[in-house]
């Protein structure tokens, strides 16, 4: 339909006006479209609906509620202020569980951006049958959680299990994996890493494919080694990717759920509780609504914090 | 880096070589879980690894004596249903962003944008007793009315509506299209890697849920595949591993076909949606 002269001609004026400021094309648009209003409304209607009821309305109700006590139905029983919060911040129990949680992200991200710029970086070789590999190593993005938990369950089995058979073949001693709080702490970031490993691998892949080849032959032919080649040209080159996708591996690790609760229950010991199973347990478990809501909101400012970092790489990536 | 230097032998030997160890090493679970949903479960647990006696009687169980196939059929139900809906409510709001000029547009996105910094995770509570008041626990619809928009989707398209030229827009004006036609004679067509992209994160994503249907689905009717591999788990007071297996196999199998066959979509969307 662009192709059409007739139509071409009238545009001329137009794209003339569009030279003018991006602010002043606005307003004139502004003042042009009052019925857009009504459009506005239709279009998005919908979807303000939805956040509002379940995003905006309860991140409002869980402040609320963590301000009260509550009884075991959820429903407030006296206003406490901050009380919830200092009792929980000062508790040994719930400060263990925020340096699980700590040890838990910042362990899966390091090893899953470190194993994913591995895989990446050999990936991305131009060699005959690359293409099998790429595919292969992005894999494990296919495995949702409760998949991926039976697999490492019977992997990590004590009894049964393929690292146990693996240690009585090779007379290795027995590791424990679930019943040892640090073992199981390792098997939940072992599985977590491997979960992550195929998305990771894929968006760095394509961020160094991107690199402008021009750079390793100015490289080459100034005789630098392949690993000089890769913290030096590979590295920066990719920083931005780099930094999105450790940001999206630490907040999706916060919010970590489903396999803590397919493989540990938050055990042994609570070694392995991390804040979203608290939240489920102290309020589905315990009744404890109010306690949950306290635990609630510092999860959401952990993951604001980072999500606002996030922002602001996204920000000048984006918009371009 | 191939143009200048010719690789030598050796190097390409080492480089198979790694690649093939590395994909083993990735597949390994994979594979382990593959064999043993082959095994009888006695030679599991008798730890006879190498075992010859394979056969099909771990899936035959799987499809007979659990509602493996019930499970799967609620999570493609759930999965298509929040997909659909992310694809019309999101382009919808993402048009909204980038064609209308109304009052407060700058407000109300950054209020989208805000959304994305709240976790779902953070708000079981208040959720629960919304669909609870609203009758919906243990249905289809409990699963699906909470995600029928995304605040990351709209964020996405709109990148991508953005990036739409600006003749396109003009050409619709001056052929007199109105807003729903110019929607959806002209964006959504043109649109289309990115909301394959969408399409593909929406689905995944609603077939990935764990916390929410564990919280508000009480029977096998309505639970998804995630939820229900955990009930068979829970289930199995004989741990009867090569049946577990075989489920799991059941369940990762038609995700990978999928996957491999739209990964060239997905990959493309990734990184346009993300960073360039």
């Amino acid at each position: 339909m662009l192709k059409s002269p007739t139509q071409s001609r009238p545009r001329t004026p137009l794209s003339v006006q569009k030279t003018k400021s991006k602010i002043e094309e606005q307003e004139a648009k502004f003042t042009l479209n009052a019925k857009d209003k009504y459009f506005a409304w239709a279009f998005l209607g919908p979807s303000l609906l939805i956040l509002g009821v379940f995003i905006f309305y309860p991140m409002v109700r869980t402040l609320y509620l963590s301000l009260f006590l509550t009884n075991t139905v959820g429903k407030t029983t006296v206003f406490v202020g901050l009380s919830n919060y200092i009792s929980l911040l000062t508790s040994a129990d719930y400060l263990s569980s925020l340096g699980v949680t700590l040890f838990y992200v910042f362990a899966v991200t390091i090893i899953t951006i470190s194993l994913g710029l591995v895989l990446a970086n050999l990936a991305s070789k131009r060699l005959p049958g690359i293409g099998l590999f790429r595919t292969l190593f992005s894999a494990t993005m296919g495995v949702s959680v409760s998949v991926a938990a039976i697999f490492w369950l019977f992997i990590f089995n004590p009894s049964t299990g393929f690292l146990s058979l693996i240690s009585t073949f090779l007379h290795l001693p027995q590791i424990p994996w679930l019943t040892d709080p640090t073992a199981a702490m390792w098997a939940v970031i072992i599985t977590t890493v491997w979960m992550n490993l195929g998305f990771t691998f894929l968006i760095l892949l394509g961020a160094m494919t991107s690199v402008p080849t021009t750079l390793y032959e100015a490289a080459n032919i100034e005789g630098a080694s392949s690993r000089f080649q890769f913290f030096h040209i590979t590295i920066p080159s990719i920083s931005p990717t780099l930094f999105f996708v450790s940001i999206i591996t630490l907040i999706e690790s916060f919010k970590s759920f489903g396999l803590i609760d397919l493989m540990t229950k938050g055990g042994p010991t609570n070694a392995t509780n991390m804040l979203v199973y608290r939240i489920y347990k102290d309020a589905f478990y315990s009744g404890n609504f109010a306690q949950a809501s306290a635990e609630s909101i510092i999860l959401t400012v952990i993951i604001a914090l980072f999500t606002l970092l996030q922002f602001k790489v996204l920000e000048k990536r984006v918009n371009y | 880096m191939d143009i200048v230097t010719k690789p030598k032998l050796s190097r390409r030997i080492l480089d198979y070589t790694l690649l093939t160890v590395l994909a083993l090493i990735v597949l390994a679970p994979f594979l382990i879980g593959l064999w043993t949903s082959f095994l009888p479960t006695m030679q599991i647990a008798q730890g006879n690894f190498l075992s010859t006696k394979v056969s099909f009687q771990n899936y035959i169980d799987a499809f007979t004596q659990t509602p493996i196939i019930r499970y799967l059929g609620n999570s493609l139900v759930i999965s298509t249903a929040t997909m659909i809906a992310q694809l019309i409510f999101c382009s919808m709001s993402a048009y909204a962003f980038v064609f209308l000029k109304f009052k407060g547009r700058k407000l109300l996105f950054t209020l989208f944008l805000a959304t994305m910094m709240l976790p779902f995770e953070a708000e079981i509570i208040p959720n629960f007793q919304t669909v609870k008041a609203m009758g919906l626990l243990n249905t289809y619809s409990v699963m699906v009315i909470p995600f029928l928009t995304s605040a990351f989707g709209v964020f996405m398209l709109r990148q991508s509506f953005m990036q739409m030229p600006i003749e396109l827009k003009e050409a619709a004006d001056i052929e007199g299209l109105g807003h729903f036609q110019f929607y959806w004679k002209m964006v959504l067509p043109y649109n289309r890697i990115p909301l394959m992209t969408l399409g593909a994160y929406s689905f995944l994503g609603a077939w990935n849920q764990y916390l929410w249907p564990m919280l508000t689905t009480f029977s096998n009717d309505f639970r998804p595949v995630q939820n229900g591999l955990r009930q068979l788990q829970s289930e199995e007071t004989f741990n009867d591993w090569g049946m577990i297996q075989a489920t799991a196999a059941i369940v990762v199998i038609p995700t990978l076909i999928v996957l491999f066959i739209g990964q060239h979509y997905f990959k493309s969307g990734v990184n346009e949606g993300a960073v360039k």
